[in-house]
C-alpha cells in the first residue's frame, strides 16, 4: 500500500436511527489509520453515492439494522457503478440474515459484517480488498 | 460489634487469611470493575452501608425517598405488568399477535411502529421504500388504528405507544379510535413514549428541532392533565441510551437529566408541577451485571425523589415515585449460539424484579438476528412467569436492601448520577447539553471502549469472544415480504379516496393556525384524524411550520 490514507465513508441509509455500530466502526477504522467521514443518519442511496463522489472515498462502509438492507444496499452499489464509481470497495455491517448474503453480494456488496464481529476483522477485509 | 472493631477484624483478615490464599493463588484479575468502571472489592462488609441512614436513605415502600419501591405491597400485591413490545407488517397482522400475546397471559400492550410511522411519514412516501411494515406495524391514518385495535377493548387492557416525535398525532388516533369503541378518553390507560430528548441523543427518530418538540409534549402534558387522568404521558427513556451504549450510571444520569428538561419545560407554560408529575413514567434497561443493574433501579428512584421534592418542591407523594418500565438488553444478545440469550435474558429479568419495576418486556433469544418468531417471544414470556411464579423473589419486597454490596453500589452509581447532571445543569440543561453532543460524546466514548473490551478480551461475552463454537445459519427466521408495502400503500390509497376532502383540508389547515399560535395542538390534531387525514400530510403541516431537526454528528 502506498502512503496514501485509505478514505472511507461511513453511511446510515434506510430509516433507522441505531449509529452505535457504525459510530464504532468509524473510530477503528481512523485508530487504524483511515481517513473516516460519517453521514450521519437517514440517507438515501443518492445522497450516500453523491457523498462518496465528492469525498473521492475508496470504501463506502454501511450500516443497517433496518431490514431494508436487500432494498436500499443494491441501490447503492448500482448507483455507484452508473456513476464510473464501481472501483469503490462497498461493504456492510448490521442487522442481516446470513440467507439474503448470496443476494447482496451478489449485487456488489462485498464483506457483510453481522454483531459481534470484531473491529479489527473489519479493518483488515479493507486493506485487503480496497482499491487505491 | 461496632464498626471499629469490624475494621480491625477485616484488617486483620486480610493480612492473615487472605495474604496466605494470595501467596498460593493470584485471584483471576488484577483489579476488578463493573461496567460503571466502579471498583468492585472482594467484600463488603456493614463500614460499606451505613445503617445509620435507614430512614432517609431507604425508608419504607410506597413512600419517600421509594429506595425500596413505589407501592407498600409490592408484588405481593400483584406482579408487575408483563408486556411484550411487538408489532409488525400491517396492522392486521399486529392485532392477530397482541390477541394471541392476550390469550398467552399478557397483561398490557406494547406497539412497535415502523420506521416511516416513527419519522412521521405515510407508506408511499419515497423515503419509505423498504421500511414499510418492517420494524413495526405501518399506521398511515385512523383506519390502520381502527384494525389494530380491532377486539381489543381499550377500556380494559392499557397500551404502550412506542412513539416520539409525532406521538401526539398517535394520541389523537389513539383517542378516536377508543371514542368509536364507546370509551370516553378519561377511561384510556396506557403510555406514549413521547421522549425527544433522547432521540436526539441516542435513538434517531426525530423530526422537528428542540423548542418546538418540546412544545408538543407540553401540549400533551396540559391536554391529559385535564382530560386523561390515568394516561402516562411520557416514558423517559435510559433505555435507548443504553443500547446506543452509555454505563448504567450514565442511563440513570442522562434519563433523569432529561426528565429535569421535561419538567423544566411543562413549569415554564405555566403547569403546577403536582399536576402533570404523577403521570410522568420511565423507561430502563437491563444488563446482565446483576447487582449493578438491581441497584441502578434503586438509586434512580431515591434520586427521582430528591429531584422532585427539593428543586421542584413538589408536594404530592405520587409526584416524585419514578414509576418505571424495563426491557431486557438487546445489545446483550449474541448472533452466536442464540440460545443462550434465554439465559441472559433471565438473569436480566431477575435484576429488572429486584429492582422494583412496574412493566417488563423480556427479548426473545433471535432479535440479534431478526425479528423474532412465535415460538420465541413465548419463551421469552414464560421465562418471566417463571421468574414470577417459581423463583420466590417476589414474595418479600426488596429482598436486595441491606446488601453491603448493593447498599454500596447504589450510592454510588447515585454520586456518579448526580455529578453528570450537575455537570449538564453548567452547560445549561439538557436540551443544551444534547445540542452541543456532549450527551453523545459521552455515550459514544463508553461505547467505544467497552468494544475494545472485549477485543482485548478484558471482558468475556459467551460464544462471542470465549467459548465459540461453529454452526450453520440459524433456520426459520421471521421475513417481512415487500408484498406488505404494497398491500398498506394500496390500503392507504382507498382510504384516501373515500374520505370527505374538503374537511381534510380544514382540519390541515387548523392545525396549521394552532401550530403557529400558543393554542394547544390536541383538539385539532384529534378532528384531524377523525377525518382520516394521514400521520404524513398532519406532520408535513407540522414541518412547514416547525422546520426539521439538523443533527451535530459526533464522532
Amino acid at each position: 500500500m502506498g502512503d496514501k490514507k485509505i478514505r472511507v465513508l461511513i453511511a446510515k441509509p434506510g430509516l433507522d436511527g441505531h449509529d452505535r455500530g457504525a459510530k464504532i466502526i468509524a473510530r477503528s477504522l481512523r485508530d487504524a489509520g483511515m481517513e473516516v467521514i460519517y453521514t450521519g443518519l437517514r440517507r438515501t442511496p443518492q445522497q450516500i453515492v453523491n457523498a462518496a463522489l465528492q469525498e473521492d472515498v475508496d470504501v463506502v462502509a454501511i450500516s443497517i439494522l433496518s431490514g431494508a438492507h436487500n432494498h436500499l444496499l443494491p441501490k447503492i452499489a448500482s448507483l455507484l457503478k452508473e456513476n464510473g464509481a464501481d472501483n469503490i470497495l462497498v461493504t456492510a455491517g448490521g442487522v442481516i440474515p446470513e440467507k439474503d448474503f448470496a443476494f447482496l453480494e451478489e449485487n456488489g456488496i462485498r464483506g457483510i459484517f453481522t454483531p459481534g464481529t470484531p473491529t479489527n476483522q473489519v479493518v483488515d477485509f479493507i486493506r485487503a480488498n480496497v482499491k487505491q | 460489634m461496632n464498626n471499629k472493631d469490624i475494621s480491625e477484624k477485616k484488617a486483620a483478615w486480610e493480612e492473615n487469611s487472605v495474604a496466605k490464599t494470595l501467596s498460593k493463588y493470584k485471584e483471576r484479575k488484577e483489579e476488578f470493575l463493573n461496567g460503571s468502571d466502579i471498583p468492585v472489592n472482594r467484600l463488603y462488609t456493614p463500614m460499606d452501608a451505613d445503617s445509620n441512614d435507614y430512614i432517609s436513605k431507604l425508608g419504607f415502600p410506597g413512600e419517600y425517598p421509594f429506595t425500596r419501591g413505589v407501592q407498600p405491597t409490592m408484588y405481593r400485591g400483584r406482579f408487575w405488568t408483563m408486556r411484550q413490545y411487538s408489532g409488525f407488517a400491517t396492522a392486521k397482522e399486529s392485532n392477530e399477535r397482541y390477541k394471541f400475546l392476550l390469550t398467552q397471559g399478557q397483561t398490557g400492550i406494547s406497539i412497535a411502529f415502523d420506521l416511516p410511522t416513527q419519522i412521521g411519514y405515510d407508506s408511499d412516501d419515497p423515503i419509505a421504500e423498504g421500511e414499510v411494515g418492517k420494524v413495526g406495524v405501518a399506521i398511515d391514518s385512523l383506519h390502520d388504528m381502527e384494525i389494530l385495535f380491532n377486539g381489543l377493548p381499550l377500556d380494559k387492557i392499557s397500551t404502550s405507544m412506542t412513539i416520539n416525535a409525532p406521538a401526539a398525532v398517535l394520541l389523537a388516533m389513539y383517542i378516536a379510535v377508543a371514542e368509536k369503541q364507546g370509551v370516553s378518553m378519561d377511561k384510556l390507560n396506557g403510555t406514549i413514549q413521547n421522549d425527544i430528548l433522547k432521540e436526539y441523543a441516542a435513538r434517531g427518530t426525530y423530526i422537528f428541532p428542540p423548542a418546538h418538540s418540546m412544545r408538543l409534549i407540553t401540549d400533551i402534558f396540559d391536554f391529559a392533565s385535564k382530560n386523561m387522568p390515568n394516561f402516562n404521558t411520557i416514558s423517559i427513556s435510559g433505555y435507548h441510551i443504553r443500547e446506543a451504549g452509555s454505563t448504567a450510571a450514565q442511563e440513570v444520569a442522562f434519563t433523569l437529566a432529561n426528565g429535569i428538561a421535561y419538567v423544566d419545560a411543562a413549569i415554564k407554560t405555566g403547569l403546577d408541577v403536582d399536576d402533570f408529575a404523577g403521570r410522568l413514567s420511565f423507561f430502563f434497561n437491563s444488563h446482565n451485571d446483576l447487582f449493578e443493574e438491581a441497584a441502578k433501579f434503586r438509586a434512580a428512584r431515591r434520586l427521582w425523589a430528591k429531584i422532585m421534592k427539593e428543586r421542584f418542591h413538589a408536594k404530592n407523594p405520587r409526584s416524585m415515585m419514578l414509576r418505571f418500565h424495563t426491557q431486557t438488553g438487546g445489545s446483550t444478545l449474541t448472533a452466536q449460539q442464540p440460545d443462550n440469550n434465554i439465559a441472559r435474558v433471565t438473569i436480566q429479568t431477575l435484576a429488572a424484579v429486584l429492582g422494583g419495576t412496574q412493566s417488563l418486556h423480556t427479548n426473545s433469544k433471535d432479535e440479534a438476528l431478526a425479528l423474532p418468531t412465535t415460538e420465541s417471544v413465548q419463551i421469552a414470556l414464560r421465562t418471566q412467569q417463571i421468574v414470577a411464579n417459581e423463583s420466590g423473589v417476589c414474595d418479600t419486597i426488596d429482598p436486595l436492601a441491606g446488601s453491603y454490596y448493593v447498599e454500596s453500589l447504589t450510592d454510588k452509581i447515585e454520586e456518579l448520577a448526580v455529578d453528570y447532571i450537575n455537570k449538564i445543569d453548567e452547560l445549561g440543561g439538557a436540551v443544551k447539553a444534547i445540542e452541543m453532543g456532549y450527551v453523545q460524546k459521552e455515550i459514544a466514548d463508553s461505547a467505544y471502549k467497552y468494544q475494545k473490551e472485549i477485543e482485548s478480551g478484558r471482558r468475556i461475552v459467551v460464544g462471542v469472544n470465549k467459548f465459540h463454537v461453529d454452526e450453520p445459519p440459524v433456520e426459520g427466521l421471521l421475513t417481512i415480504d415487500l408484498e406488505t408495502e404494497r398491500q398498506q400503500i394500496a390500503n392507504l390509497k382507498e382510504v384516501m379516496q373515500r374520505r370527505d376532502m374538503a374537511a381534510v383540508s380544514n382540519s390541515l389547515a387548523a392545525i396549521k393556525a394552532a401550530a403557529e399560535s400558543d393554542e394547544n395542538l390536541m383538539p385539532a390534531l384529534i378532528e384531524a384524524v377523525k377525518n382520516y387525514a394521514t400521520l404524513g400530510e398532519i406532520c408535513n403541516v407540522l414541518r412547514d411550520v416547525f422546520g426539521e431537526y439538523k443533527s451535530v454528528e459526533i464522532l
